[in-house]
């Protein structure tokens, strides 16, 4: 494995029962970048992004070939997969508060994992929700339900949740959709803050977020791989492929 | 332009007919039973008191209350309530969390409905077959509360399903996200949020107990048995012991010259009681929706 | 005192070893239902199955009305007398109750008000609690005066009172499942049939009927399974002929009380003994089909 490449992912192939949605993809993911993920509904985007961290087991009839290697380890053959899941970070689409109190909703996943010292605890749900810059609207108030946010809240909270478990890498699932736009700034500001200490993973349907924020972009339609490369070329006039500046520049998707 | 022309008076007229013959359908079911009701409450009225509910059966039922059919169908309720509750609330768990729609869910579905379909005599025939005879409880309290909780087991798996599968799906994979097993999502997130079915289960199952004769008769309930009064633990496991149902039925249908008050009175206690528990449902229901958390 | 990392990789192997464990048991929860069901077939089944292999003469058994069990000169175990019995106080109770049972299923789900909804529905809850030894109860003391007046019939214990007990008892589940069912019907229905101008009595019977017909089907089929399978309302009002009815007024004996009348003077292994519970065979296989078929036309119902 290339020393920089954190995910090396090879002929990925995903079907749902006898309809497969991913065909055969390969590409790297390289350590502390961010690598943005484009391409219209139906891609296999959130797909892919469930193969990695192995929640595709929960969904029925669904099966995956090829390799996911994850700092040299394959996901699929992997010993322990909730230590691989807390390693991954995971905001899906949709905010999500759990209906617990604030603190709890943070500190859910050290708990589970065996974190029970409350001094722990409390550095550990400060710094994440900083980090995930919440903190300041909710340090009041860390025994209110996670549910009665605010939607752009609920989402800083799932992020907040994300870095509970001092994950290596971050994928983000369509973050923005359901949420304002200040929060969304504010969201990004966080993310190029990341990434200096985690490899992050940008799935996202607004093609300039891509070029606000990715290093790499990767262009994914109905299940297969058209290109990947650096930002500025995928969004330039000669893409490698003329159908990635066909969707780029709104033409189709 | 919009006056009423024929047709559409008929049609309203139609309409309004229609919305009265079934609302008379629906009150012609519910008024007599209150009227019913009432009758026997006037007639059991002359021997309700709290003494008839403490002290015991006396010269053959003639006389004095109901305490020992009390405490035994207190007894039974609460056994087999042990018993079925936590059977009834992890196979809900199982169905709901741990497997998807195919065709070895339908069987088990099948199942549950089939064993809540099942006659109340034939429960008693399996208490019987499987308890009192094959593992040799003999006829006694164990065995009458075991063959309750399986023809009860039902009801709690139907309420607790419907309870889990209220909660969203989102939680769940939020909490898979962050590498939470599914047992961990089940006890700290689905089961705490399920409670209010839960309970509705548990308090619907207590109820049934409550009211079943069939099953009891042969696999436990006595017609008499003197035990003391006002002691609560009057009963041991392996005793056979009396049955508010039973105790109707039997002073109902094989005590000459009772007071004419008496069964009405046992009918009235029986009936406030599992009247009582549905209703503290039904208020239980409707406080937690209140304090929904989202 | 161990360090915190150090507990923490304890809890961790631990979690991952009590895991499995957990989902077996909750494994075994699960299939239990099942397991109960097939338990209660094997151990009735094995209480009758001595005579039911050696002596019974099944032509007689089925079609026979002569039941005459504790005969001391000649035993006869003809069951057809019971089973008109159930029979008839099942099909006069469906015959009351489809009608008022659905009618207000329809009336709960169309055409009352909101809060009137919430209240007959606790009130129809209510009625479903009451037990069965209780509407016994009721047929004997209130019924059976209540029939002998207003009908004139010399008795009062027979198959109309057990018919009305029993329409009583089951009006409840239809009410119920029915009105799940008129629920279930999809709103573009009604829209389509409201924007045609229809009225509300229009869109039951010509829109919504028809469409929920298998969900009210299975509500009524539901409603027989619980007839057929009552016991204490029947014992305590049915009264105790063993003969074919030949009218509404006369007294029967059903299935289900015969094995509870007469099980407790049967001593255990003898023929009488088993031959009930090959009775009981009987009915568990008759409110096991029922039951499938409601089962099998809801499912068909929810694939829409």
């Amino acid at each position: 494995m290339a020393a920089d490449n954190q995910i090396e992912v090879r002929d990925l192939r995903l079907s749902y029962g006898p309809k497969e949605v991913i065909h055969g993809i390969s590409f790297d993911v390289h350590r502390h970048e961010i690598l943005a993920i484009i391409g219209p509904a139906q891609a296999g985007k959130t797909s892919l992004l469930r193969c990695i961290n192995r929640t595709i087991d929960f969904t029925p009839g669904a099966k995956v070939t090829g390799t996911i290697a994850v700092d040299g380890e394959d996901v699929q053959k992997t010993k322990n997969v909730y230590a691989l899941r807390r390693k991954i970070g995971m905001v899906a689409p949709l905010p999500v508060g759990l209906p617990l109190t604030i603190y709890d909703n943070v500190a859910f996943a050290p708990r589970s994992a065996g974190v029970r010292a409350k001094r722990d605890l409390d550095v550990l749900v400060e710094r994440c929700l900083r980090q995930a810059a919440l903190w300041d609207e909710v340090k009041d108030r860390l025994d209110t339900l996670g549910t009665k946010l605010s939607g752009g809240q609920q989402q800083r909270l799932t992020i907040a949740r994300a870095l509970s478990h001092e994950p290596e890498i971050l994928c983000l699932d369509e973050f923005s959709i359901a949420i304002d736009p200040v929060t969304t700034m504010r969201i990004e500001d966080v993310l190029k803050e990341l990434k200096q200490q985690i490899t992050i993973i940008l799935v996202t349907n607004l093609v300039q977020q891509a070029r606000r924020l990715a290093g790499r972009t990767m262009f994914l339609f109905k299940g297969d791989l058209i290109e990947v490369d650096r930002t500025e070329v995928i969004f330039s006039d000669k893409p490698g492929n003329p159908m990635t500046r066909d969707y780029v520049s709104g033409t189709f998707g | 332009m919009f006056t009423e022309t024929k047709i559409v008076r008929r049609k309203k007229r139609n309409e309004r007919v229609a919305q009265a013959v079934f609302g008379l359908m629906t009150l012609a079911m519910i008024i007599p039973l209150l009227l019913i009701i009432g009758y026997l409450v006037v007639q059991a009225f002359p021997l309700l008191s709290w003494d008839f509910l403490v002290t015991n059966p006396a010269s053959g039922m003639r006389k004095g209350g109901i305490w020992s059919a009390l405490l035994g169908t207190i007894y039974l309720v609460g056994i087999s309530l042990l018993i079925s509750a936590p059977i009834g609330v992890l196979a809900a768990v199982y169905l709901n969390e741990y497997t998807s729609d195919n065709w070895y869910t339908r069987i088990i579905n099948l199942g549950v409905v089939n064993l809540a379909g099942v006659p109340s005599i034939v429960h008693a025939l399996f208490g019987l077959g499987a308890f009192v005879l094959f593992a040799g409880m003999g006829r006694s309290i164990i065995a009458a509360s075991l063959t309750l909780a399986i023809m009860t087991l039902p009801v709690i798996i139907a309420s607790t399903k419907e309870s889990l599968a209220s909660v969203p799906m989102a939680f769940r994979e939020a909490c898979w996200n962050v590498g939470a097993t599914r047992w961990q999502t089940i006890r700290h997130i689905v089961l705490p949020n399920s409670i209010s079915g839960i309970l509705t289960g548990v308090i619907l199952q207590v109820s049934r107990t409550a009211g079943e004769t069939a099953p009891i008769m042969f696999t436990g309930a006595v017609f008499f048995k003197k035990i003391q009064e006002g002691n609560l633990f009057a009963y041991g496991l392996k005793d056979q012991r009396m049955a508010l149902s039973m105790h109707l039925y039997t002073v109902t249908t094989q005590v000459t010259d009772a007071p004419k008050a008496l069964p009405y009175a046992i009918a009235v206690v029986l009936l406030a009681t599992v009247l009582l528990v549905n209703a503290l449902s039904i208020i239980l229901r409707v406080y937690l929706r209140s304090r929904k958390k989202w | 005192m161990a360090s915190p990392r150090l507990s923490v990789e304890l809890r961790q192997r631990w979690q991952r070893l009590s895991e499995p464990v957990i989902e077996w048991t909750i494994r075994l929860c699960g299939i239990s239902a099942i397991v109960f069901v097939f338990g209660i077939f094997f151990f009735v089944f094995r209480e009758g199955a001595g005579f039911l292999f050696k002596e019974l003469d099944l032509k007689q058994f089925l079609f026979s009305t002569e039941w005459y069990p504790t005969s001391q000169s000649n035993v006869r175990y003809g069951v057809l007398a019971l089973i008109v019995g159930t029979f008839s106080v099942t099909v006069l109770a469906m015959l009351i109750a489809v009608p008022f049972g659905l009618g207000a299923a329809i009336y709960v789900s169309e055409f009352c008000g909101n809060r009137t909804r919430e209240t007959l529905k606790i009130v129809i809850e209510m009625l479903a609690a009451i037990p069965s030894v209780v509407w016994g109860f009721i047929g004997l003391s209130v019924m059976n005066p209540v029939i002998q007046n207003v009908f004139h019939a010399p008795v009062g214990l027979n198959v109309m009172n057990g018919a009305i007990l029993l329409a009583l008892m089951s009006v409840p589940i239809m009410v119920s499942i029915g009105e799940d069912s008129l629920k279930a019907v999809p709103d573009s229905y009604r829209e389509a049939a409201l924007a045609l101008g229809a009225t509300r009595w229009q869109l039951v019977y010509r829109v919504l009927v028809p469409a929920a017909k298998n969900g009210l089907l299975a509500a009524v089929l539901l409603g027989v399974g619980r007839a057929v399978g009552e016991t204490m309302a029947v014992l305590m009002a049915t009264g105790h002929a063993v003969n074919i009815p030949h009218s509404v007024f006369d007294p029967v004996r059903t299935l289900t009380a015969t094995i509870a009348a007469e099980l407790g003077e049967a001593s255990v292994g003898s023929d009488h003994y088993q031959v009930l519970f090959i009775i009981g065979i009987l009915l568990f296989s008759m409110t096991f089909v029922v039951n499938l078929a409601a089962d099998l036309i809801v499912k068909g119902v929810r694939k829409q």
